[in-house]
């Protein structure tokens, strides 16, 4: 399957992996409309004055976190694992257990996670197209 | 050809709840084949039992509460019996029902759970509207019996009796809740933990008789051991579960306070499996035999059965103690055993409480944090030794800076 991976030696550290997955998440037509709101992406930059990277859903082979929903919210629908935000009761259950720190809840408290932009109308994951360094790729890896 | 390798397997699992599902979907990951029967006493499909604290409180529906898909028994080709067993005869491999007849297995998996725990309380029998808070049925039960007048007196200040009063809250006119214990959630909060979350929960109405216990009830007043009386118009028993054992006993099965199960989640009777709250298997951290009473667990265990019972030699050796509970808006999340050195970090109202040991981290509180426990609780799990890690960044903040440059590049440069 493809995936999202990230190279740390590219990263400027932008966050604007963060504002394109907000924008394609967020079912606005113009992304001027995001200035000044906080904003709930599903992608976040970690690092210091030295190293920046993106982290979001590894969609791990055998996830945590769809076994210990305790709300039956996550499954892997194929390869890619998606919330019912209709079924999360947003517990952070999810949050305790992803060992990447890759969910976060939205701004209602549901929790949310990288879906590769396969609902949206991005139709491609929105943080690789967005990386002016290709610090963020979508392919296929060692599988 | 061997007429073995084509016989198909007949699967038996006596409950209907996480465990039960992770064992259903363990064992088709495994045989597609073998038939599934699951013997149920609640007449529902699988239900999220932690969510009728949420459907009191109108967070969720009873639809939505469904643990699966309506249609998942169907595409596990599995067959439901809604009803009681009562017996098990591990040397015919036959389970015995109350209405319909006998199930014979290959291999069984007793995923029993667990029952409210009810004290013989003098003059519990005089009390007239009385509830546990365990089932749907019972969270159903209870809104019945509810006015916006009720007065509820809640015996127990545990997860269970917590959450009930937080689901009931706003429907209710007054909730009292007592408990021997002289904190709030001792079984997973610390007494400075404990008194923020305790602080919490009054602030939105709730009232508490700590360190004290209920001697007898007369009708609508229970009399405490320290003197005081207290009226109430309806009572909400959660004081404790007790693991259901009775079958695997009758069994020949090894029990103590769960049943006894091995990393495989097998207990001595052969082909006998026991996952969930029912069992009694082993503690990563302390490396004792304990029930370890949460959800993923239930599932973890029930997979692993499952995996097991279809011919599988899997174990399932990362048993901890773990919770994310939230209370009014301010979550408590808790993970493995408050044992070794304390590292604490006290930031605008939230909490952190980090315990290391022997260059481990060994477990922690976060209250009211906005963190990534998750990367905390995978230390744990994975005994990660925190002399490979920048240990200094990670305790003020659970990020993955903290690993070193070739770590990062597997976790999120390869598939994992």
């Amino acid at each position: 399957m493809k995936r999202i991976f990230v190279n740390e030696d590219w990263c400027l550290g932008c966050h604007l992996c963060e504002y394109n997955c907000a924008f394609a998440n967020s079912g606005l037509t113009d992304m001027t409309d995001l200035k000044g709101k906080r904003i709930y992406p599903r992608i976040h930059i970690e690092g210091n004055d030295r190293i920046s990277f993106a982290v979001s859903c590894r969609h791990c082979t055998d996830p945590i976190c769809v076994k210990s929903c305790i709300a039956g919210a996550i499954s892997k629908d194929g390869e890619v694992v998606k919330i019912d935000k209709e079924k999360c009761v947003g517990c952070l259950t999810c949050v305790l257990v992803c060992p990447y720190g890759a969910l976060a809840p939205n701004e209602n408290g549901v929790m949310q996670k990288c879906e590769l932009c396969l609902e949206n109308s991005c139709g491609e994951p929105a943080c690789v197209s967005g990386c002016p360094n290709r610090a963020i790729v979508y392919e296929q890896r060692g599988e | 050809m061997n007429s073995e390798v084509n016989k198909v397997k007949h699967y038996v699992i006596i409950g209907n709840c996480v465990a039960a599902v992770g064992c259903i979907e363990g064992i088709r990951s495994k045989d597609s084949e073998g038939e599934i029967t699951v013997i149920s006493a609640e007449k529902r499909p699988a239900y999220c039992r932690p969510l009728i604290s949420y459907y009191l409180e109108g967070m969720t529906d009873i639809e939505k509460m469904s643990y699966r898909p309506a249609d998942f028994y169907d595409r596990m080709k599995c067959r439901v019996v809604y009803d009681t067993a009562t017996d098990i005869d591990s040397k015919h491999k036959k389970i015995h029902t109350e209405n319909s007849g006998e199930f014979a297995y290959d291999s069984l998996c007793i995923a029993t759970g667990s029952s409210a725990f009810v004290p013989p309380f003098e003059g519990l029998e005089t009390v007239k509207k009385k509830f546990c808070f365990m089932t749907l049925d019972d969270a159903l039960a209870l809104e019945n019996a509810l006015t916006d007048k009720t007065r509820v007196f809640i015996v127990g200040a545990g997860l269970i009796g917590l959450k009930c009063a937080e689901g009931i809250a706003q429907r209710v006119g007054k909730i009292t809740v007592c408990d021997m214990a002289d904190r709030v959630l001792s079984s997973i909060l610390d007494e400075s933990c404990a008194s923020v979350m305790q602080k919490q929960l009054e602030e939105n109405g709730i009232d508490f008789m700590l360190g004290d216990s209920v001697e007898r009830f007369d009708k609508n007043k229970a009399f405490m051991k320290n003197g005081d009386e207290i009226e109430f118009d309806i009572l909400v028993l959660a004081v404790g579960v007790r693991a259901r054992t009775a079958l695997a006993c009758k069994a020949g099965c090894r029990t103590d306070r769960g049943i006894i199960i091995d990393k495989y989640m097998k207990t001595d009777i052969p082909d006998i499996f026991a996952a969930g709250d029912c069992a009694q298997g082993d503690d990563m951290l302390s490396g004792e035999k304990r029930i370890i009473a949460i959800m993923p667990n239930a599932y973890f265990q029930g997979f692993t059965a499952g995996e097991n019972m279809a011919g599988a030699y899997e174990a399932f050796d990362k048993a901890i103690a773990m919770n994310s509970i939230g209370f009014f808006g301010l979550n408590v999340m808790t993970a493995g055993k408050y044992d070794g050195e304390k590292y604490v970090q006290l930031d605008n109202g939230s909490v952190k409480q980090l315990y290391i040991k022997d260059g481990y981290l060994n477990g922690f509180i976060i209250i009211g944090g906005k963190e990534r426990a998750g990367i905390y609780t995978n230390f744990i799990r994975e005994r990660i030794p925190l002399d490979t890690v920048d240990f200094e960044t990670l305790k003020r903040v659970a990020s993955n800076i903290a690993f070193s440059n070739e770590t990062r590049r597997k976790k999120f440069g390869g598939v994992v």
